[in-house]
């Protein structure tokens, strides 16, 4: 697959694309930013193409854009539902337990009836549980679909939010469910710190920061690695556009965080992405960059030093 | 009748919040005696749903009417199912946006006229 002797030892990478005993699973490689428009999907896309046996999962459901680049044949779609809840009035004695419970204030108890905000409901299931009169139902409610499919040996899932709901993250879980243990996984990211980010780097073994060296990038930069070491999760940083200006080094200096590539701007670069091709199948160097990529990664999971 | 009035401090001459769902204190007065009695709002903290919840509690008190400059959609829909009738515009203390409502000067609300999350502070 990868294989290639790092050092006399058998080839990180080639170990992260076996099975991992560890668990029975396969690595989850996740890659995040903080800023948007770094360049994740450029990451995520172009790692998943060198490395062939594995399966990338986009989990930017708002604004899914990998299938642009691995131009996947789509085979399966599955629905992703939240539970809404319904009362019925008949058996309602308007004792508000279930208002009171909802974090969300999903429900308002009126004198007569019960008002549900389905916007705002997370789908939990607290408010028919506690019922004592066993009065609230829950409907299935459409929010999104997972689709899954081939990109040549590439396996591929994706998430898409339908248009107007406001959470993702119960896509983002309905994705990630999809994942075939056996084989190494790829996250696309969503752009940000928030829930839907912790959401699809939740559980996984290594987070690949893709940062660019600008006031922008850096800043959010941090944001992002405060979060993942809350999380709890092994990091590094990918330089991206490595020569458009300074500090990301420095940052990852003072921080204690390995720079694991560093990719300067290339006009070339930047017109293959905007035609949808992956730079590995087009440029040598990069097809070398991106698989000395995966074998830091490799060395930064194994050797526990990240 | 009991109205609510939304205030910036517990006071009858506290200067009204323009805000609903995220106004600082709730001032219930009966229209007739003038009795009045004030809490803090439990809703400013919310992160969502504060109209909701704010609506909530001005039901539980048995307001007939709300007085206060904006109200947003969700505690709009919820203030009308409720039947409590929403008056917009308030300005000035509470005594004083109490004798416009009482004087008719106050228009009474058909449609939300904040966008969500407007009362939240900005930092």
């Amino acid at each position: 697959m990868t294989g290639h002797e790092v050092r006399g030892r058998p080839s990180c990478a080639a170990a992260l694309s076996q099975r991992w005993d560890f668990y029975g699973e396969a690595m989850v490689v996740a890659v995040a930013s903080g800023k948007g428009g770094t360049g994740k999907t450029f990451v995520a896309t172009n790692l998943a193409a060198v490395l062939k046996e594995v399966q990338l999962i986009d989990c930017d459901v708002e604004a899914p854009n990998a299938h642009l680049f691995l131009k996947p044949e789509i085979e399966r779609v599955y629905p992703v539902t939240l539970g809404v809840p319904q009362v019925d009035e008949n058996r309602c004695t308007h004792c508000r337990r279930c208002a009171e419970a909802c974090q969300y204030h999903a429900l308002m108890v009126l004198p007569r009836e019960v008002l549900i905000f389905e916007e705002l409901c997370h789908g939990c299931g607290t408010c028919s549980y506690i019922c004592p009169e066993g009065a609230i139902w829950e409907r299935p409610r459409e929010i999104g679909r997972v689709e899954m499919g081939r990109s040549g040996p590439i396996r591929f899932v994706r998430g898409v939010l339908n248009i107007g709901e406001p959470m993702a993250s119960p896509v983002i879980r309905a994705a990630k469910a999809f994942r075939e243990p056996g084989l190494v996984t790829i996250l696309d990211s969503p752009p940000g710190t928030a829930c839907p980010v912790v959401e699809t780097v939740k559980g996984a073994d290594f987070c690949c920061l893709v940062t660019e060296p600008t006031p922008f990038g850096l800043y959010d930069l941090e944001i992002a690695v405060q979060m993942l070491r809350k999380l709890g999760t092994r990091m590094g940083v990918v330089i991206n556009r490595s020569d458009v200006g300074t500090g990301a080094r420095e940052f990852c200096k003072r921080e204690g965080l390995s720079v694991l590539a560093e990719i300067p701007f290339r006009e070339e670069i930047g017109l293959a992405c905007s035609r949808g091709l992956l730079v590995v199948e087009e440029f040598a160097e990069l097809r070398d960059l991106f698989l000395r990529l995966w074998e830091r990664i490799g060395e930064a999971i194994i050797g526990n030093k990240w | 009748m009991k109205v609510v009035v939304t205030a910036v401090s517990p006071e009858l001459n506290a200067q009204v919040d323009p805000r609903f769902g995220r106004a600082g204190f709730f001032v219930f007065v009966d229209t007739e005696t003038l009795a009045f009695e004030a809490m803090p709002n439990p809703a400013q903290m919310a992160s969502g749903g504060a109209g909701i919840q704010a609506a909530q509690v001005i039901v539980d008190k048995g307001a007939e009417a709300v007085i206060t400059g904006q109200v947003g959609p969700k505690a709009f829909h919820a203030l009308r199912a409720a039947g409590v009738k929403i008056y917009m515009g308030a300005q000035g203390t509470v005594m004083e946006a109490l004798e416009l409502f009482r004087s008719g000067k106050l228009q009474e609300a058909t449609a939300p006229t904040a966008t969500p999350h407007a009362g939240m502070a900005r930092r």
